[in-house]
């Protein structure tokens, strides 16, 4: 009997383990040949764990599972009441376009034979048999734009490395993913961990650069498991080492893990972190592709950035640029999350409006309440009311309404969500994290968490304050922590004027 | 583990010796004195500093930048609640207030009887399945009152 099961870190915090053990003890008691792969997830947190079994036409789908449901797995898989059809046929699955995400779920991470097998390794073949240059050149061409939230066009910060003249270059995969509602990074690297190894290679072969580094983030221990071992193998197998795939140019990665600091999702203030450094955020320029790690030049992209080559290079730039809207091309694989009722990955061509990613294929909250407010990308990300779900996803969009997409992460909240205290926790969040590097930053969070508490007093002279507080911090900050702080600040106050309309409180 | 008792010297030696040559070894060093002692302790930093060529200053700079060292070790049982946006959608905050309550401790602390550290943490990329922990590493979701105090009483995550 060959059966499925997730073995993703939100798989496991839902069960999958005793499922797992569960269907271990069933088949042992019946005397089943048990063939029991471990893969990534679908994205169906919801259903998680969710169990496959082999059908007669694809694997069949059940969930969410628990040790209780397994049992009758054995006696009459179609009549199961956990059953949900053909796991591809599903509505979540037929509806997306996976192609970063084609393989997470399918596969055994590990089995390095069953990714070449799914079409892995394709691109980077590809990759090798062209001149640099022309993988440069195929990367712009694709419209790919960094999905670590800033949307740089990755085409051209890989030309500019390129054109950089070193001995040494590097290739670092930022994979400190510390915004809350995301999780595709650890997603990839748990459930396919080879396609961001060969994108990496690939970004290698393009630019010039011999060394690898992911930064991976020290909450995330299942992944840094996962991955150790990938790097292991890709080694064994010659897919990383002195000549990538036993003729391309030397390419080895290394994988950094982080201590808990927010900060370090900025570029420079990860590079210093590699270094050894106290990692406070460097002033640009110097950019990173020409002087990043140790001084030399270096590209920095996110791991999702990193991983959407693959799938460019063994496809053609033409296919993904052929997905999108506007200026915001191909895939992206949204997360849905916080109080959802159908929460997960979701991976679509840009374009989706924001109340469709949350009304019909989330489903709206898991508490059945209305939805409040949506914060689309991340800590510093904005939140949007429902009058706004008519946003388009993409990147120009969404700063066209005072928004951005970031790592497109998306949290619902429910109608008990109090939009005073959640601004007040940015900014607490931004006084905890900050680097201490800008004075905007460093002293203006901290303010503004005592500006909103006379806010919450009812002192309503606090508010022009907050606001031009915000001002300072958006125009002053060196990074994106002080700099966009004021997103989810100054949108909750504009969007939700009734909660910062507080009664005066009494004077003790 | 005390650092004291002996073999902290020659532990951190070789330590040390296991890292060199490598570009970047601070970070790495300073996690592998934690993982061998539970804690860095203050003891390993004029060692570390020498081997690297920096100044204590330098060592403690780093190290007080980090939200994972500790300075002392930590309880036996170490839960990390998740504090960030999307587990506060699903009722985080009441939970870190029953788990604070329930202890006496604050975030950050240990019990007094050593059983419990109560660190807070900013997203477990678990957001689809708050409110999200990790208990001793294991990965803990949907996370409710009963389930909290069954943990914090030393269940089994």
């Amino acid at each position: 009997m060959k059966v499925w099961l997730s073995q993703d870190a939100a798989a496991r915090a839902l069960g999958a383990e005793a499922v797992a053990a569960a269907l271990t003890a069933e088949a042992a008691r019946r005397g089943v040949a048990l063939d029991l792969v471990r893969t990534g997830s679908h994205g169906m947190v919801w259903l998680e764990p969710l169990v496959e079994v082999q059908g007669p036409a694809g694997r069949l789908a059940f969930g969410p599972m628990t040790p209780a449901d397994v049992p009758a797995l054995f006696d009459a898989p179609a009549a199961h009441p956990r059953a949900l059809g053909e796991t591809l046929a599903l509505p979540w699955m037929r509806r997306q376009t996976r192609l970063t995400f084609a393989r997470c779920g399918m596969t055994d991470p590990l089995d390095l034979g069953a990714y070449e097998a799914a079409g892995g390794l394709a691109g980077l073949r590809r990759a090798l048999a062209m001149p640099p240059a022309e993988v440069v050149q195929a990367v712009t061409e694709s419209g790919l734009r960094g999905r670590g939230g800033a949307g740089f066009p990755t085409g051209i910060k890989w030309r500019t490395a390129a054109g950089a003249s070193a001995p040494q270059k590097h290739i670092v995969c930022n994979a400190d993913e510390g915004d809350s509602g995301t999780f595709a990074d650890r997603m990839l690297i748990e459930g396919d961990p080879f396609c961001l190894i060969e994108g990496m290679a690939i970004a290698g072969h393009a630019v010039g650069a011999t060394r690898g580094w992911v930064y991976l983030r020290s909450e995330y221990p299942d992944a840094i498991r996962t991955l150790a071992r990938a790097l292991g193998i890709a080694r064994d197998m010659g897919l990383l080492g002195p000549r990538v795939l036993g003729h391309g140019p030397a390419f080895d990665i290394e994988l950094r893990v982080g201590a808990g600091a927010y900060v370090c999702g900025e570029e420079t203030s990860l590079l210093n972190s590699i270094e050894g450094r106290r990692p406070v955020v460097r002033a640009k320029p110097p950019l990173p592709a020409h002087e990043g790690l140790f001084g030399q030049p270096t590209v920095v992209n996110n791991v999702l950035t990193l991983a959407s080559v693959p799938v460019i290079l063994a496809e053609g730039p033409a296919f993904w640029r052929d997905f999108g809207i506007g200026r915001s091309r191909g895939t992206i694989p949204l997360q849905i999350a916080g109080n959802v009722r159908r929460g997960g990955l979701f991976e679509a061509a840009f374009g989706l409006t924001l109340g469709e990613i949350v009304d019909d294929i989330a489903g709206g909250t898991a508490s059945g309440r209305p939805v409040k407010a949506v914060q689309v990308g991340g800590p510093l990300g904005a939140y949007f009311p429902r009058a706004l779900f008519g946003t388009p996803f993409g990147y120009e969009e969404f700063a066209a309404r005072g928004g951005l997409i970031g790592h497109a992460g998306i949290v619902l909240f429910d109608d008990s969500a109090d939009m005073l205290a959640l601004a007040r926790f940015a900014m607490e969040f931004c006084a905890l994290e900050s680097c201490g590097k800008c004075t905007p930053c460093r002293i203006g969070a901290v303010r503004g968490v005592e500006t909103l508490d006379r806010i919450a007093r009812g002192d309503a002279a606090a508010r022009p304050l907050l606001e031009e507080l915000c001002e300072t911090m958006k125009f002053g900050s060196l990074c994106a922590l002080g700099g966009f702080t004021p997103y989810p600040v100054t949108s909750a106050m504009t969007h939700f004027p009734d909660d910062f309309a507080r009664p005066r409180e009494a004077a003790a | 583990m005390s650092p004291d008792d002996g073999t902290f010297d020659a532990r951190l030696r070789g330590l040390l010796a296991e890292h060199a040559g490598r570009d970047g070894p601070l970070l790495p060093i300073l996690q592998a004195v934690q993982a061998e002692w539970g804690h860095v302790p203050r003891a390993a930093l004029p060692a570390i500093a020498a081997a690297l060529n920096l100044s204590r200053a330098e060592v403690h700079g780093v190290l007080s930048f980090y939200h994972d060292f500790r300075e002392a070790p930590a309880g036996r049982r170490v839960v990390k609640l998740c504090r960030a946006e999307a587990c506060q959608a699903m009722g985080a905050e009441a939970l870190g207030a029953q788990a604070r309550a329930r202890l006496g401790i604050g975030w950050g602390e240990t019990t007094a009887d050593g059983a419990i550290t109560l660190d807070p943490v900013f997203c477990l990329g678990l957001c689809a399945c708050g409110p999200a922990a990790l208990v001793d590493g294991q990965p803990v979701g949907r996370l409710d009152a009963a389930r909290l105090d069954a943990i914090l009483a030393g269940a089994a995550p």
